[in-house]
């Protein structure tokens, strides 16, 4: 247990050195527009006609958030201190909104969407490529080129696809957004029954597409071991070929857990997007208003939780695999003892 | 290397992906050259119907669909090419030297790979791409290639690793080669239907990442892409009012592209990854 503990604290030291480094990354890179990015903004802002006093205000603000006319080193802890004290800017499109604000809705919608279309896509995905690597035949033939090509359409196009035929064609679903406007967001069987209404092509989307990715991976792991020596030995022992695809599934899916884990930060980027294109109230929506309005702390807080989401599952995914896999618990454990 | 383009040829898959991508390319090619509208020009009103004379109809700008998606293509297919090479190079320089040096060398290298393995390149695309003033095609690539060469690196370091204690590197390292004329000559040779295959889901993965940005409103400024032209279908309400001819062709294409390249690397890697073949 204490080897285990160990093994923890190990990875949790990296997964914070990585996510300094990634806070670093989003706290300079802004940094490198050019020209003064404050004027900038500000004139931006300024642009529907503000007064001067209120300018001068926006001015100070800024230059207080930023701290411009301080070392970068400086800035940069002082950056890190106001995301210890939840304060993640003021910010531009939406003035004086802080961003914690603008984001708190929205990350509760992209939560509800990407969390279960992204799991019951990968569970889907992977029972598919399984019984494609079994059943073979023309059952395969069909899974195989199927999942390819559903894979090699980004989420959102797909989306596009399914908002034009689904929705626009056949009307069967609402064209746009995470619920009706016509309804406050309460607790309310309305309520819910329209989010549900509104839910279903957003998730097909992702979930279609995730299905694809998967159902390949898993297909050939699964060729992998039953190619492999301890399934013809399962065969001339003459045990029953529910068990050995028992053996087999356990095996193949090991490697999908890790790489899904680790194609999250590939995969992510789609599947917010996807948001774009119904204009569903989450955080690929803000980010994308937030880019067409060069809103920069917004795009910063969106860049942020994305970051941290995506560190927070490879770090669970970490954790959950040396529990369900006894190798990788002994190896990683020797390592961490030596 | 002929050797290695015959093996390939030899699986279907293969065969069928690479026509299929050929077919796309050629399109790309030649109807800028044979078409003399410009695809920025107007040619008529905005959302006319495919006809006779405009196949594809008109999109929200006026303009020629038939012609924009072929240039949208070449834009696309520049992109993933260079994005690819980036990415591919990158990665197995890093990965080689990393699995070659082992030590301190692959300590640090090793760490980068996993770092940039894990912070998600969507999000070091957006940071990048938004503090640029001039967004160019090949600007664009070239970025798109340094966010994603971690995965190359990391199969090459694994495959370099193995491969370095055979008997014949030894001799190299023994008649006093260099570490780089090593790597060149006694290992990467052995791992080159990686690299190509590697190589080949690296532009595809790259179209998909130039498309992502674009539709983010990052895209290159002042081109045609395949990920514009559904940026531009989107924002001016082509799907919502059926104007299908503005938007389901750059899909369609994006996903043909995509899936061939899938298609070859998929049948490359039964050809060469004689586990993977079924009994």
């Amino acid at each position: 247990m204490k080897r285990f503990a160990r093994y923890i604290g190990k990875r949790l030291g990296w997964y914070l050195l990585t996510f300094l480094f990634a806070l670093f990354l989003n706290f300079y890179l802004p940094r490198l527009i050019p020209g003064d990015p404050i004027s900038q903004m500000v004139s931006q802002i300024a642009a529907g006609g503000i007064e001067s006093d209120t300018m001068k205000k926006l001015f100070e603000t800024y230059v207080h958030e930023f701290g411009l006319d301080k070392p970068l080193i400086v800035q940069f802890i002082s950056y890190v201190g106001m995301l210890f004290r939840g304060d993640l800017g003021t910010s531009f499109s939406q003035y004086p909104s802080p961003v914690t604000k603008v984001l708190g809705q929205a990350i509760l919608w992209s939560l509800a969407l990407q969390l279960p279309a992204l799991l019951v896509g990968w569970l889907a995905g992977n029972v598919l490529g399984a019984i494609a690597a079994y059943r073979k035949g023309v059952f395969d033939h069909t899974v195989f080129p199927v999942s390819l090509f559903l894979n090699s359409i980004p989420h959102y196009a797909l989306g596009i696809l399914l908002l034009y035929f689904l929705a626009v064609v056949l009307d069967w679903f609402p064209v746009a957004g995470g619920y009706d406007q016509a309804l406050s967001v309460t607790f309310s069987w309305a309520f819910a029954g329209s989010a549900l209404y509104h839910y279903v092509l957003p998730f097909m989307s992702i979930v279609l597409v995730t299905v694809g990715g998967q159902a390949i991976g898993m297909r050939e792991m699964s060729i992998y071991e039953l190619n492999s020596d301890y399934v013809l030995y399962c065969r001339s022992l003459g045990i029953g070929s529910s068990r050995i695809v028992g053996y087999v599934f356990k095996n193949a899916v090991l490697p999908q857990i890790t790489g899904f884990a680790t194609s999250l930060g590939m995969v992510i980027g789609g599947s917010l997007v996807t948001e774009v294109v119904f204009s569903y109230p989450g955080i690929g929506t803000e980010l994308f208003n937030a880019i067409r309005q060069s809103d920069y702390p917004l795009i910063q807080g969106c860049t942020l939780l994305i970051t941290l989401g995506v560190l927070g599952a490879n770090f669970l995914m970490d954790l959950s695999y040396g529990l369900i896999d006894p190798r990788i618990r002994a190896a990683e454990m020797e390592e961490a003892a030596a | 290397m002929k050797e290695l383009l015959r093996r390939m040829w030899s699986a279907p898959k293969v065969r069928a992906g690479g026509i299929l991508f050929v077919c796309v390319v050629v399109y790309g090619l030649l109807v800028p050259v044979l078409s003399s509208v410009s695809p920025v020009k107007q040619v008529g009103d905005p959302f006319e119907r495919p006809s006779a004379s405009r196949w594809l109809g008109t999109d929200n700008f006026a303009r020629d669909v038939f012609v924009e998606l072929a240039y949208g293509t070449r834009t696309s297919l520049k992109v993933g090419l260079l994005a690819g090479l980036v990415a591919t190079l990158i990665g197995t320089t890093v990965g080689a030297l990393a699995g070659y040096k082992g030590g301190l060398v692959d300590g640090v290298l090793n760490s980068l790979t996993n770092l940039f393995l894990v912070i998600p390149p969507f999000v070091v695309l957006i940071l990048l791409s938004m503090s640029l003033r001039t967004r160019s095609v090949s600007l664009l690539a070239v970025i798109i290639g340094i966010t994603s060469w971690s995965w190359v690196s990391r199969s090459v370091r694994a495959q370099v690793y193995s491969l370095k204690t055979r008997r014949h590197v030894d001799i190299a390292r023994i008649s006093g080669f260099g570490t780089l004329s090593i790597i060149a000559r006694e290992i990467l040779p052995y791992i080159l239907s990686y690299l190509v295959m590697a190589f080949v889901l690296q532009v595809a993965s790259g179209i998909l990442n130039e498309a992502t940005l674009s539709m983010l409103g990052l895209g290159p400024l002042g081109s045609i892409s395949l990920g514009t032209m559904m940026s531009w279908a989107l924002m001016s309400e082509a799907v919502r009012t059926g104007a299908w001819w503005a938007f389901i062709p750059p899909v369609v294409l994006i996903a043909l592209i995509t899936f061939s390249l899938k298609y070859v690397n998929s049948g490359m890697d039964e050809v060469f990854n004689p586990r993977l073949r079924r009994g």
